[in-house]
């Protein structure tokens, strides 16, 4: 018995739930949301620690045992991305206290932020698949009400858009667990797993498993991420970052677990498919990078480029690359984070959107221009910051395993992230600059701090890589061999 | 124009508690057979929703002065509640207990820690339902 997993989704679920009740009370509702968050961090490091302890850790709910009760699982990948979304939560929550506003924070700003990572951990640490459906659910509500908070034009514009493709998707979802449950009888992911092993996937089976593949691409963003750029950039800075930082990541994840415990059989169809999509996504993303002008989609599109590259990871499949994907998920959730607030400030500090109106912020603002520097280098892969290391095993992988279209693609991809990011770097912080000293609009503390926190755990995930390690590689044993997982849930009763 | 309403008013204030006894009914009689906290919520937030459309909501709210939004997250707090309360004990999360009581009204009776979950549940559907309701009329 293992309370303890349950309680990376149940801190932030009761913190969500005590602050609506805390409604006007601004300074208690920071207080609560700090407090909250560490003991997230916490938990999740404990848990984590544990589970190299004792192996992969489950909770039963209710005491039903699986296949019939529902129930938390948590193994190394789940719970470093745990652990990765509580700490990215708690920073960005800093930014908050100095950016978002008294009415957003009597619009229970906070009990959304707080529903919204219960639901990601929540998706991170389910055993069952109908449960995962459940906490994408409690996760999108929050983001459908995070998305259109403040009620501005473009926000109901772009909320729409968010909104139906959400719905469809998750109508897609719930019919192919009908069909799965149909097909299976079981919904337990483990125990999906041993019985699609014995009846082997067939064509019905593989079926199935792309309509799971159009859900999770749409959460995700790969390839059909048509509806990403826009809404994310619509909300505020904050918003705009919880989601590039989080929300791709559940359906990445939701896709990691989805190709490599249950259908992992067909290769040849499933991650074929991936491996194009990861491409196309590839490809189309760095185009968007480089197409706008506007400095928030160029950033909603490097989201894009990130989630291509990740997915390159599970269409090659091999241990290394998964290595590499989970390296790269953790390094992104982190980056893309500082990525959108970096930009959130640029457009609070001059009112502009656009990168040919801005120029020469360095001399204003050294430190966000050496802090976009360094987040510009790390999300380009160069050493010893914390893209180099998910870059060199994604592209061991790819060579392992004579994928060289999609290592070219991957690395060309690489490039176009460089250059979209220094056309930023270029026009907004070189040159005259155009804001003289009178009206200088200065740069809060509070924005500094975190985007700093930000770019300290980047070099620091870079050259600490060591302690990382022993996590990640266990992480990749488990997603190589889904019978490591299956004997931990189902522990012989099959 | 003012609509003559009076048959509708007086039919409702009798209709309206056999609503609410009928949710009650529904709510209790959940753990075994049809019902429980989902759709007695349902059924209880139905008689307020007749209210509102009977009275205006300056009215209904000044006989009920409750914050439905708050009543929403009490509900959450104590279905959540519930669950952490079996991990207090040292049981596994969500672990429910009952036992049987002999009370002096109902004679022997078996009350279980569901019904607190189950209150939760439709404490929160009555808080959502309602509090969507005002909300879509604030706009017309």
């Amino acid at each position: 018995m293992n309370n303890i997993i349950a309680m990376p989704m149940i801190i932030p679920l009761l913190t969500g739930i005590i602050l609506v009740f805390l409604r006007h009370n601004t300074k208690t509702q920071r207080v609560l949301s700090i407090l909250s968050s560490i003991a997230t961090v916490a938990v999740s490091l404990v848990i984590l620690h544990q589970i190299q302890q004792e192996g992969i850790l489950r909770l039963d709910f209710g005491g039903w045992l699986p296949p019939y009760g529902i129930l938390f699982v948590a193994d190394s990948f789940s719970m470093l991305l745990v652990a990765t979304t509580s700490i990215v939560t708690g920073i960005l929550l800093i930014y908050a206290f100095s950016s978002i506003g008294q009415q957003f924070e009597h619009m229970f700003f906070y009990p959304f932020v707080f529903f919204l990572v219960a639901g990601v951990n929540g998706s991170f640490l389910t055993g069952d698949l109908f449960n995962l459906f459940v906490c994408f659910e409690v996760m999108l509500l929050s983001s459908y009400v995070l998305i259109t908070m403040g009620g501005r034009k473009v926000q109901l514009i772009e909320s729409i858009k968010y909104v139906t493709i959400n719905v469809l998707s998750s109508w897609f979802f719930l019919m192919g667990i009908a069909y799965l449950y149909g097909t299976i009888g079981t919904l337990n992911m483990a125990h999906l797993s041993v019985r699609i092993a014995e009846v082997g996937q067939g064509p019905l089976l593989t079926v199935i498993s792309l309509i799971f593949l159009i859900v999770f691409s749409l959460k995700a963003g790969l390839l059909l991420y048509f509806w990403l750029p826009g809404s994310y950039s619509a909300p505020p800075t904050v918003i705009a970052a919880l989601f590039g930082a989080l929300l791709t990541k559940v359906g990445m994840y939701a896709l990691f677990r989805v190709f490599t415990l249950i259908f992992y059989h067909e290769p040849i169809i499933t991650h074929t498919a991936i491996g194009v999509m990861a491409i196309l996504t590839m490809i189309g993303g760095s185009v968007g990078a480089l197409a706008y002008n506007d400095i928030r989609k160029i950033v909603s599109y490097n989201v894009v480029i990130a989630v291509g590259f990740i997915l390159a990871g599970l269409a090659i499949s091999t241990e290394v690359a998964f290595q590499g994907a989970i390296y790269y998920l953790i390094h992104d959730m982190i980056v893309k984070a500082l990525l959108f607030l970096l930009a959130g400030t640029m457009i609070y500090l001059t009112g502009k959107t656009k990168i040919e109106e801005m120029s020469g912020l360095i001399r204003n603002y050294p430190a966000l221009g050496w802090l976009f520097f360094i987040t510009m280098l790390s999300l380009a892969g160069i050493p010893p910051l914390s893209g180099f290391i998910g870059k060199v095993f994604i592209g061991q992988g790819a060579i392992e395993s004579g994928s060289f279209a999609l290592l070219i693609v991957a690395f060309a991809s690489g490039i176009f992230v460089l250059y979209s990011l220094l056309r930023i770097f270029l026009n907004c912080f070189w040159g005259e600059t155009i804001i003289n000293e009178d009206d200088d609009v200065p740069l809060k503390k509070g924005m500094l701090v975190p985007c700093i926190l930000f770019a300290i755990m980047t070099v620091a995930i870079g050259i600490g890589v060591e302690g990382l390690a022993p996590y990640v590689s266990d992480a990749a044993r488990t997603l190589m061999n889904p019978e490591i997982y299956i004997e931990a849930v189902l522990q012989g009763n099959r | 124009m003012k609509i003559n309403d009076v048959i509708l008013q007086t039919v409702t204030k009798i209709v309206v508690f056999i609503i609410l006894t009928f949710g009650v009914e529904l709510f209790l009689s959940g753990h075994n057979n049809p019902g429980g906290g989902f759709i007695g919520g349902l059924v209880l937030s139905s008689a307020f929703v007749l209210l509102y459309l009977v009275h205006d909501i300056e009215t209904v709210h000044k006989g009920i002065p409750f914050d439905f939004k708050k009543i929403a997250a009490l509900g959450a707090f104590l279905a959540v509640g519930t669950g952490i309360g079996s991990a207090l004990f040292g049981k596994h999360f969500l672990t429910q207990a009952a036992g049987h009581f002999t009370l002096p009204v109902f004679g022997e009776t078996e009350l279980s820690t569901v019904l607190v979950f189950e209150a939760g549940v439709a404490l929160t559907v009555v808080g959502v339902v309602v509090t969507i309701i005002s909300t879509i009329s604030e706009d017309v």
